[in-house]
């Protein structure tokens, strides 16, 4: 049966078989790139240590994630309209009661959320952020020239699940299980292409940030 | 059920029902509905001159809740009004007739009313597919009964979300091989009044609908009346406040279930489902179940047997299992660290076959 | 009304129904264009209040608007049906109910008179023989309950 003509189906099969077939992927994929990561290391370094790894690793960590002065003066709409969707991607994420609910069927923790219509709001904010990234990466020359179907593949995802979402929640679709089924479904795409594109950043940009730190920290470089 | 009077209006003033109790009637149904009101005396007219037409009920596999529905409410109603409407000639658990008389009475009102009468279904069947034996009336098949008696029906009404959807017996794992009216009758015009059961005023709102304009109502994607169905029980909610607020109940008894707060995240399915409990509500009017404090089980949706606990939130996937997760990322830890042992084995054999090369030797490869 | 209401989930809907006001004033403007209309060409006009979406506010306010005037009547047939003039003339509130209290439909009826109270034409047809019978019994010395 096509969607439109079943909606409900389509709904309870993104909630079913096609939910534990993506989870199963992100896992797996996941699960196999850290592992990888991890267990290849780096190569062996036996110089003399000069100063610990652990303190400037952890400072990187933070000096990293905060925005710093000078890239800011330079650009200042990356650092800004990034921060704040990926702020407000994460608070709809995290933050958002039926995600919370669906967090706790998985994994048995949960906290607590934050009112529905504060997080309408933050995902207006974040749709039009991530809009002006869009369209700030189309038109500036060399932005424009660095990105690859990649970048746009996974811009597209991130859009689509954050819209899907707005849509469903504010009823712009009808039916209902057509809006959250769409949502589901790109928020599975998601997870699917997580493991395998940039998008894995979320898991490994602290372990960079981190081995980055480390190793300028014992070769008592400032970092 | 037997009476001479073949029009509608005639037969009401036989009965004794005044007109202003007829017009009463019009009002409400027109109401039920949501035509404007403009539109009454029209409807009045139509339905005085309204045939009554012959009914022909067939009860498959269902457990009688629906006929229950209809007839749970108490003198005078709407629904006793609209049951003298029609002209109802087999219903096996209504009528007084039983055993061979009762099929002869089936028979004779198809014969007479031929292309002319309403099928009215409630129940699945087992499919042509399926087992026959699993239901039978009078040693005939469900199935066998519902196409004969399909070809002389003016239109048919699946009463209920089994002959809607499939319902109960529809439901994983369908030993009985039960399917929906729907996925057998495709050449007549055919609603579906889902519910388990269907709010009544429902099924008469429909029969009304039919008597004053001769067709069927405008219909969903799923053949539902479209004035009943057409907005969803979250949307109609008196809750729903709370809801766009973010305040809910946790638990049937903590602090937001007494002060009455929206009842999601105890696995409320209203804004997936599609029915009129939040403006009809049940028992004469009484309450529903979302204000007696149980969330909606979403039960005029198909599937809804299947559809994960009830008392899920609808945000969780109906099959949930963190083992399967744990599973798939040990599987995607193993092959991360095959990979991983590969690539350090490469480099190590690299490391130690490698063979001093001299500047001339490059150069004579060159 | 049922223990139920003494059930504070009803309460607390009402007072936090904020979601639910506002929809009183726009009707109250459609009245006004009906009586325009009323007074200018005689036509009537039938609001049914069921088909919008009125929190219990509304409905409040709108009645405490309207107000209550000078007539008053209930007809029973198919349950009790309760006609009320308003404050201003024409406007009318017809609440159609069936035995059990349970509201079919709530009019408001911009007119003369609502069509429910006039005496219809078709129950006519049955006054005289009606009241032959009556007769030809109260010549017999019966008694009459209604
Ligand atoms: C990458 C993952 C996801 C992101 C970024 C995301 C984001 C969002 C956003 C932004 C909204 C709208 C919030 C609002 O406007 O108030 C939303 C709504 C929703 N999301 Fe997600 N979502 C994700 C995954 C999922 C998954 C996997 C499910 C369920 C299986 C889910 C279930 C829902 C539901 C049920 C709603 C709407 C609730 C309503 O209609 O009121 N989300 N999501
Ligand atoms: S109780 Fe159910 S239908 Fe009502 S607002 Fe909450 S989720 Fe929606
Ligand atoms: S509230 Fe939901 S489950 Fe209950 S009768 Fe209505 S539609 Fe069915």
């Amino acid at each position: 049966m096509t969607t439109i003509a079943d909606p409900m189906g389509f709904l309870l099969f993104t909630k079913g078989p096609l939910f534990n077939i993506a989870i199963a992927i992100f896992a797996l994929g996941l699960a196999a790139r850290l592992a990888e990561i991890l267990l290849l290391g780096r190569r062996p370094n036996f110089a003399e240590p000069r100063a610990g790894e652990w303190l400037p690793g952890l400072r990187t960590v933070v000096t990293r994630t905060l925005p710093d002065p000078g890239t800011f003066k330079r650009a200042p709409f990356n650092v800004l309209t990034g921060l704040i969707w990926h702020v407000g991607f994460l608070v709809a994420l995290l933050l958002f009661i039926p995600h919370i609910e669906l967090i706790k069927g998985l994994f048995g923790v949960s906290w607590p959320g934050l009112p529905n219509p504060f997080v309408d709001l933050v995902t207006a904010v974040t749709l039009v952020a991530l809009a002006a990234t869009l369209v700030h990466r189309l038109t500036h020359p060399v932005k424009k020239r660095l990105s690859t179907i990649e970048d746009y593949l996974i811009w597209a995802v991130t859009f689509l699940v954050v819209l899907t979402g707005y849509l469903a929640y504010n009823r712009l679709i009808n039916p209902y299980p057509l809006a959250l089924g769409l949502h589901i479904l790109t928020a599975e795409l998601f997870l699917i292409l997580l493991p395998f594109t940039k998008l894995t950043h979320i898991f490994t940009v602290f372990i960079a940030r981190w081995y980055n730190g480390a190793s300028f920290g014992r070769r008592g470089v400032q970092s | 059920m037997t009476t001479t009077k073949h029009r509608v209006g005639e037969h009401l003033r036989d009965q004794g029902v005044s007109r202003r109790a007829f017009l009463k009637f019009c009002t409400a149904s027109a109401s039920l509905m949501a035509l404007p009101p403009g539109l009454i005396p029209a409807m009045a007219a139509a339905l005085e001159q309204a045939r009554r037409p012959s009914v022909i009920w067939l009860s498959f596999q269902e457990c009688t809740g629906c006929t229950e529905s209809l007839t749970r409410s108490h003198a005078p109603t709407v629904e006793d009004l609209i049951l003298e409407m029609i002209s109802l000639d087999y219903h096996h658990t209504l009528q007084a007739a039983a055993g061979e008389a009762a099929e002869a009475a089936r028979e004779q009102a198809m014969k007479d009313n031929f292309g002319k009468y309403l099928l009215i279904v409630d129940g699945s069947l087992p499919g042509p597919d399926a087992n026959p034996g699993y239901s039978t009336i009078a040693g005939v098949s469900n199935y066998a009964m519902l196409m004969e008696a399909v070809e002389g029906a003016a239109a048919v009404i699946a009463v209920g979300t089994c002959a809607a959807f499939g319902g109960l017996p529809e439901a994983a794992p369908n030993p009985t091989g039960a399917v929906a009216v729907m996925d057998l009758i495709k050449n007549k015009p055919l609603v579906n009044v889902s519910g388990c059961p269907p709010v009544p005023m429902v099924i008469t709102g429909v029969l009304a609908h039919y008597l004053a304009f001769g067709r069927l109502p405008e219909r969903d994607a799923y053949h539902r009346p479209l004035a009943f169905f057409g907005q969803s029980i979250h949307d109609r909610c008196y809750r729903r406040p709370f809801y766009d607020k973010g305040l809910f109940a946790e638990t049937f008894d903590d602090e937001g279930a007494r002060a009455g707060w929206c009842l999601y995240r105890l696995g409320c399915k209203g804004p997936s489902t599609y029915n009129a409990c939040a403006t009809m509500r049940w028992n004469a009017g009484t309450s529903w179940p979302i204000e007696a404090g149980h969330p909606c089980l979403g039960c005029s949706e198909p599937r809804f047997w299947d559809a994960g606990s009830f008392y899920a939130p609808l945000s969780v996937p109906t099959d949930l299992s963190s083992s399967r997760i744990l599973t798939a990322g040990a599987a995607g830890a193993l092959v991360g660290g095959t990979v991983a042992t590969l690539a350090r084995r490469t480099v190590a054999t690299a490391a130690t076959s490698r063979q001093p090369v001299t500047a001339d030797e490059l150069e004579q490869t060159l | 009304m049922s223990a139920l209401s003494s059930i504070p989930v009803r309460v607390q809907s009402v007072s936090h129904g904020t979601a639910n006001c506002g929809n009183a004033v726009p009707i109250l403007h459609e009245v006004r264009h009906a009586l325009e209309r009323l007074i200018a060409t005689g036509e009537g006009t039938q609001i049914d209040l069921n088909a919008i979406p009125f929190g219990p506010e509304d409905e409040a306010h709108l009645l405490a608007v309207l107000g209550v005037g000078e007539v008053r009547a209930t007809i029973d047939a198919l349950g009790p049906t309760h006609v009320q003039e308003t404050a201003i003339p024409g406007v009318w509130l017809i609440d159609y109910r069936i035995t059990e209290d349970q509201r079919l439909a709530l009019h408001l009826d911009i007119g003369d008179i609502p069509e429910i109270l006039r005496t219809q034409r078709q129950d006519l047809d049955t006054a005289l023989t009606t009241l032959d019978a009556r007769l030809t019994r109260a010549q017999g010395g019966a008694q009459f309950e209604s």
